[in-house]
């Protein structure tokens, strides 16, 4: 079980370093530093300005190898960047200076409030639903709710967030369109509406996932079994089938547990929340490499680290399941 | 009385290519205590007939086209679903064929045994004393180590063992078991066909056992039941089945058992097309 996880750990490594040397690449083949420079700084800022901003943040060094004398070759932007995310010191922001620490701290807030609720109201829904049509399935129930989550699933989500602007905001008034206070019941009231729509945007997709993940279980023989027993078809639905059909949800479900803190690019721009996923959207806007590196480093740490979780998750539903 | 009276039952499975009569105006009964075995090839709906007993058959895709089947004098078609999940497991039980899927694989021993303890007896007071008990009457040596295994984690006689102690957990008045043997090797057979005549004696209940193996029957049934394309082809005791078969699919069926001492290079085939255009 340990060297088991010790060895997972140890996959991560050459994982993570992959992102952020793809992250670095593509991020510096579409700009050079000194363009980075000159969008941060305006377009009347001296040369001498230019220079003294690259070196004040070591934008100044080569991209990868040191090749000037008396330098040591990983006296790089690249092997600089990444043995300072390995200690976890995120630096400054590029374009206002701030510590990049702080943005996120103060990010992710804003961004929990929308997602840990959404997700627990979606999978609460999803699976009571998608239980439902695996226990009707076939009959005309059961085929309106899957051309129901098929339509649910065609929308795109801007669509969602446009009519439930339109609808709820504007037409009914009921709660406010857009923006975030981070002060007491007034928070809910800008909160309800992003959650709704992400809930609504993901249900169409994961009733039919569940429910197909569902009716593979029903045709198992351990439900005969049950239903031979005398079990009702609630206990058989509730009990036996959902045990066993958590194995397969526990893949999805945990391994998303940690971008919840990562927040929703499309939802906190549009509905204005100050979230760690419209700092990540400003970040690519204004060149800002150091907040950007910055989230697709923890992002890529918190992904590993939920297939590790999933793991956990699955040795403790399916007793079959042993790490070797 | 008998206790298990089947009248002309007829299941109908719809399909895509049109429909499948399974089980064929079928009609047999069984008294109580006694061992009747149903013999016939993959196909002849002697699976669909033990499902229906208790109503088991999925619907859809299947369908009950009529027939009647009363058990201790009440019709099971004009009981309600809370009457039928009372009986399911109490007075009707099953063992099935493979009990490493027919178990479920993420509970263990312990549970599955105790929930249908707690789904029909609820004047047991000591639940692990009872599956203790059980475990031992169906020939479970180190019971308080099973009890807390999970089914992976026994071998195939073990497994069907937990089914059958499972079955047995009511005291039902007939268990129908479904080609109990047909997944275990032929060593384990013989245990599992010894102790299922065992507790037959022991519990006095009626069984009603599925197979496609002559040879279990002539160890193990009073009664035989031939079934042939969904219909009851010939019905006897065991002697008069075994020795003077009269139809011709019986005559074919028993001419496929390879006997012991004997030199043949082929195995007789069923010959169908000349079956259909003998049927009497």
């Amino acid at each position: 079980m340990f060297n088991y996880f010790l060895r997972r750990l140890l996959y991560a490594v050459p994982v993570v370093f992959g992102v952020m040397l793809l992250t670095f690449v593509l991020f510096f083949m579409v700009q050079s530093p000194r363009m980075m420079a000159k969008r941060n700084l305006g377009p009347k800022a001296t040369p001498q300005a230019v220079e003294n901003w690259l070196h004040n943040r070591g934008y100044d060094k080569p991209l990868f190898f040191n090749t000037s004398p008396g330098k040591s070759w990983y006296d790089s932007l690249f092997f600089n960047h990444m043995r300072s995310l390995i200690m976890f010191d995120l630096g400054d922001s590029d374009s206002t200076g701030e510590r990049v620490s702080t943005k996120f701290k103060k990010g992710a807030v804003p961004s929990l409030l929308i997602t840990v609720p959404a997700f627990v109201l979606g999978l609460y829904l999803s699976l009571v639903t998608s239980l439902f049509l695996a226990f009707v399935r076939k009959s005309k129930l059961d085929v309106g709710g899957v051309i129901a989550c098929v339509v649910l699933m065609s929308v795109p989500i801007m669509v969602y967030v446009i009519v439930g602007q339109w609808l709820i905001a504007v037409q009914l008034s009921w709660l406010p369109a857009f923006g975030f206070t981070p002060s007491g019941l007034t928070t809910a009231k800008f909160l309800m509406l992003p959650v709704l729509v992400y809930v609504c945007a993901g249900l169409g997709g994961d009733v039919r996932l569940f429910r197909a993940i569902f009716l593979e279980e029903v045709h198992q023989d351990y439900v005969r079994t049950a239903q031979a027993k005398g079990a009702s078809h609630g206990r058989v639905l509730f009990v036996h089938v959902l045990k066993n059909g958590m194995i397969a949800l526990i893949t999805l479900v945990v391994a998303s547990l940690p971008f919840l803190i990562m927040g929703s690019l499309v939802i906190e721009n549009f509905f204005g929340i100050p979230g760690l996923g419209s700092l990540t959207l400003d970040a690519t806007r204004t060149s800002d490499f150091a907040v950007m590196r910055a989230s697709v480093y923890l992002g890529s740490l918190l992904y590993l680290f939920g297939l590790l979780l999933t793991d956990l998750c699955y040795a403790s539903v399916d007793p079959r399941i042993r790490f070797k | 009385m008998p206790l298990l009276d089947v009248q002309n039952l007829r299941v109908t499975f719809v399909t895509e290519d049109g429909e499948v009569k399974a089980v064929d105006n079928v009609s047999f009964s069984v008294e109580p205590g006694e061992t009747v075995a149903v013999v016939g090839e993959s196909g002849s709906g002697k699976s669909v007939t033990a499902l229906s007993l208790a109503r088991l058959v999925p619907i859809p895709p299947a369908r009950y086209d009529g027939g009647k089947i009363l058990f201790d004098g009440k019709d099971l078609f004009s009981m309600g679903r809370r009457e039928l999940q009372a009986m399911r497991g109490a007075k009707i039980s099953y063992v099935f064929q493979e009990p490493s899927t027919s178990l479920n694989p993420v509970f263990r021993v312990r549970n599955q045994i105790a929930e249908a303890i707690h789904l029909h007896r609820h004047d047991v007071k000591d639940v692990r004393a009872e599956i203790l008990h059980l475990l031992d009457l169906v020939g479970i040596r180190d019971a308080a180590r099973v009890m807390d295994a999970y089914p992976h984690q026994l071998s195939g006689g073990m497994q069907q063992r937990v089914m059958i102690a499972m079955a047995i957990a009511c005291r039902p008045a007939l268990l129908v078991a479904d080609e109990p043997t047909t997944a275990l090797d032929v060593t384990i057979q013989a245990q599992i066909l010894e102790l299922l005549r065992e507790l037959r004696k022991k519990l006095g209940m009626a069984v009603l056992l599925i197979t496609h193996n002559f040879a279990i029957v002539a160890n193990i049934a009073d009664r035989v039941l031939v079934m042939y394309h969904g219909k009851i082809v010939e019905q006897g005791t065991v002697a008069e089945v075994l020795r003077h078969p009269k139809h011709p699919y019986t005559k074919a069926l028993l001419a496929c058992i390879p006997k012991l001492g004997t030199k043949q290079r082929r195995l007789p085939v069923i010959d169908h097309e000349l079956l259909a255009s003998q049927q009497p």
